[in-house]
């Protein structure tokens, strides 16, 4: 591994966590990646593993069937997946996002009938924001929830939803009241099981090709009021809450995935021979990895410093989008210049460098579009 | 975003020398420019400012202050634009050579009076034949009695036409390439050491880059600075904060354009609104302003990194070689959103875009900057 500025914000349990996290994903993740690829989705026993393991909500409270860990392991687990360009998994969605939804709005019932099964993995999350005619601008969602007597019917249409097809609970985004906009809009917990919903087909997609993002169909899906998440009319307002710490989900996602394929470069220029003499030993391929690893850097020390405002609850949502923005824009760079530095190999499905080339182009796409980040950034100046 | 390498004290000096600026060199710098050169008065005040060799020990003239300090005052002085003063060359990289290597007698001589300004440093490497590439240095000094005769010729020469002082890279012996390297100290009193053109330049117009002649200068063994044929170890030593100052420069001017043009843009009108309210503006100063934050708390950092003296070459090499390419970057960028004023040398960014563009260049160039950090790979 080529050498970074030491990482100050880890502390030994960390580490000892990111060795137990590395060995977990060597073990029980990389060897299927071909056959879940080929299936377009990750096995269910390989959540139940990981929630065996303790990579499933680490976050959450212990009665919850958490850990009550501190958001630093979230990030572990995270970097130590896109280290290894494990896309598959849709953990960080289900732990990092889904499951905090629970936990911060949902009623006691809610939270003690999902939360301690997400963590075992026996039921898998979602959330379905996006709709085929409404994305970047949410308040333009038409899912509709009416209200009729202590039951809500739900109609409508998502799609792009990650784990869409392995989904047990989907936190929906629904309008209660479509006459109000922003204030009409409300989640609610949809079951798998419940009459009327149905799953669309597998979307084939340019890369992250073992993660089952999928369409959602709701047609008269009926489900009792007592489903509504954080408030009738609430859920613009509670879907703001945590964009920082989910967009930041994505920039340390980034920035591992940025690091562990300039390693690989860097390795493989090495080995590699032209011309009498390793790749590595041109000049270009020299100065090309010096500017990468610059961007890697400065990527990784932002990333950390955001990580730390985060913990301390100081990271404000204009600085994360700067983080989102940089470090998707940087890996996709970076990628794109390593698969030039791996020649025809790099385009080759079986290598790496391909793999994360494909990956890596959406990340400037979900989570709100480089576009977007820029717009909260100007509104900031 | 604020910033968290300072104190309280470095908060009071930094007002302290934005004051200073204000007062004594903005005013001034429009005329500095036309002479091509700053006047020894502004150096003098700015000695008895403390804006000299700060970090220089209290028994040689300085304040023992720490590298924060010299921080502040690049960082205010490139805020303002003021490119013209050389002191940062003087305090933070000439006084340490003499600190650092000296005998008690060489600091006793020079650094006292350089804090006050009374001295004026320089440092002399580049060569019309040798830039990059430092071994080629053909400057000779060669021994005579108790005596070094000097000839050669230097170009580039920051502070040139100012200097009293000048840390000359010569050849003691040529034959043994690195290790025939030897640092001396050289008076400008010296007779057959004559200064060359004050050389015209795109930008930094008020600093007197200068070409030095040599022809048979004779000095006392005792110049010698840190040891004959140790010059090429010794100017390896400090690199990784010579080149962090350029950084440093970089970012504060960077961050002070964006201001800038912030500013302009929301006065700015066009087709019935404010220049700002273009998406594509806001958009690229969204981009200016993520590319200036992350590039900061790298800075930061690395500044943080300087002060504990852990700060290794090939991470300054990177700071050195991305701030100054993005110094560029953005203000080329914040001089396209001025329109045609943004090409008016009236305008600050029109000096900042001049001035930048040397940054890639000098301290190394950011192709060596590469060489190191590819080293490390
Ligand atoms: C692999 C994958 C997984 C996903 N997972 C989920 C999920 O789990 N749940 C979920 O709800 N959604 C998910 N999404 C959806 C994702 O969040 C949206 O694709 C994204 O928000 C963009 O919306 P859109 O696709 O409708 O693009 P649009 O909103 O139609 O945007 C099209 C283009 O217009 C630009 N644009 C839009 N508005 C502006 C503006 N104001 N100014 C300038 N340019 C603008 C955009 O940046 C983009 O370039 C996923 C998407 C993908 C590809
Ligand atoms: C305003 C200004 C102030 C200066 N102040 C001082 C001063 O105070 N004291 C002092 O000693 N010098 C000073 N310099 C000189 C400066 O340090 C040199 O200009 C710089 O080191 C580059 O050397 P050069 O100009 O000879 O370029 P060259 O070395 O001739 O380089 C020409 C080009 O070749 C590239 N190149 C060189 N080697 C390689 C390589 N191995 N691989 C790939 N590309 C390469 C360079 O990057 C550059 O693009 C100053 C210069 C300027 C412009």
């Amino acid at each position: 591994m080529t050498a970074l500025l030491p990482r100050t914000i880890f502390k030994p349990e960390h580490e000892l966590f990111r060795d137990q996290v590395r060995k977990f994903v060597e073990r029980e993740i990389l060897p299927h990646r071909v056959a879940w690829e080929e299936a377009g989705q990750v096995s269910r026993e390989a959540w139940k593993k990981a929630g065996e393991a303790g990579l499933l909500c680490p976050t959450m409270p212990e009665e919850y069937g958490g850990a009550g860990a501190d958001r630093l392991y979230s990030a572990i687990i995270i970097e130590e997946l896109a280290g290894s360009f494990a896309s598959g998994p849709g953990f960080s969605l289900h732990s990092d996002i889904v499951a905090p939804y629970i936990n911060a709005y949902g009623t006691e019932a809610q939270k003690r009938s999902w939360l301690p099964r997400m963590a075992t993995g026996e039921v898998i999350g979602a959330i379905a924001m996006t709709e085929p005619a409404a994305g970047s601008d949410l308040q333009g969602i038409k899912t509709t929830a009416v209200r009729q007597d202590d039951e809500l019917v739900i109609n409508g249409q998502k799609t792009f939803i990650t784990n869409g097809l392995l989904s047990d609970l989907v936190v929906v985004v629904t309008k209660t009241d479509p006459a109000a906009g922003a204030k009409g809009t409300t989640l609610v917990l949809v079951e798998a099981t419940r009459p009327g919903f149905t799953k669309g087909h597998k979307l084939q997609k340019i890369g992250m090709k073992a993660q089952d993002t999928a369409e959602l169909f709701f047609d008269d899906v009926r489900v009792p009021v007592d489903n509504i998440l954080g408030g009738e009319g609430q859920g613009f307002y509670r879907l703001m809450r945590e964009l920082a710490w989910e967009r930041m989900q994505i920039a340390i996602r980034n920035a591992a995935a940025a690091e562990a394929i300039l390693d690989q470069t860097i390795a493989y220029t090495r080995e590699r021979k032209a011309f009498g003499r390793a790749v590595l030993d041109f000049q270009n391929s020299r100065f090309r990895l010096a500017e990468l690893k610059t961007q890697v850097q400065l990527g990784r020390t932002f990333v950390d410093h955001c990580l730390d405002l985060l913990l301390k609850g100081e990271l404000d949502a204009d600085t994360a989008a700067m983080a989102k923005l940089w470090t998707t824009e940087m890996q996709g760079r970076v990628v794109d210049q390593c698969v030039q530095l791996h020649g025809g190999y790099g385009y080759m499905w079986e290598y790496p460098v391909a793999r994360a080339y494909a990956d890596a182009r959406v990340q400037r796409i979900f989570g709100g579009t480089s576009e977007i980040m820029k717009e909260i950034i100007a509104r900031a100046l | 975003m604020t910033r968290k390498i300072f104190t309280a004290e470095h908060e009071l000096f930094r007002d302290q020398v934005r004051r200073f600026v204000a007062r004594e060199i903005t005013p001034h710098h429009d005329q500095w420019e036309r002479d091509g050169i700053v006047p020894r008065s502004a150096w003098l005040a700015a000695g008895e400012a403390g804006l000299l060799c700060a970090t220089m020990p209290e028994e040689y003239g300085g304040a023992g202050a720490d590298r924060y300090y010299s921080t502040i005052v690049m960082e205010e002085f490139a805020r303002a634009g003021a490119s013209g003063p050389g002191f940062s060359l003087h305090s933070d990289i000439v006084a340490p050579y003499l600190l650092a290597y000296g005998t008690e007698e060489q600091k006793r001589a020079f650094l006292p009076r350089m804090a006050t300004g009374e001295v004026i440093g320089a440092i002399a490497m580049t060569e019309p034949g040798a830039g990059s590439d430092l071994q080629g240095v053909k400057t000779s000094a060669v021994r005579d009695g108790d005596e070094l005769v000097i000839n050669g010729q230097k170009t580039f020469i920051t502070n040139g036409q100012n200097a009293d002082l000048v840390i000359l890279v010569t050849k003691t012996d040529p034959a043994a390439g690195a290790k025939g390297t030897t640092l001396v100290l050289v008076e400008a009193t010296r007779p057959g050491f004559t200064k060359g053109r004050n050389l015209e330049k795109i930008g930094l117009k008020a600093q007197d880059t200068s070409e030095l002649f040599f022809s048979d200068v004779r000095v006392p063994l005792d110049n010698i600075l840190g040891g004959e044929g140790q010059g090429f170890y010794l100017l390896m030593q400090e690199l990784a904060w010579e080149r962090l100052q350029i950084a440093i420069g970089a970012m504060a001017s960077a961050e002070a354009s964006l201001e800038q043009t912030i500013a302009y843009t929301r006065e700015r009108k066009a087709f019935g609104r404010a220049v700002a309210e273009f998406q594509n503006t806001r958009f690229k100063l969204a981009e200016l302003k993520t590319e200036i934050a992350v590039a900061r708390v790298f800075v930061d950092r690395c500044i943080a990194l300087v002060a504990e003296r852990k700060l290794d070459t090939a991470t300054a090499a990177m700071a050195k070689y991305w701030c100054s390419d993005l110094q560029g970057k953005v203000i080329d960028e914040c001089l396209q959103l001025h329109g045609g004023y943004g090409y008016m040398w009236e305008f600050p960014i029109a000096r900042a875009y001049a001035d930048a563009r040397v940054q890639r260049i000098y301290g190394g160039t950011n192709e060596i900057m590469k060489e190191i950090i590819g080293r490390t790979l």
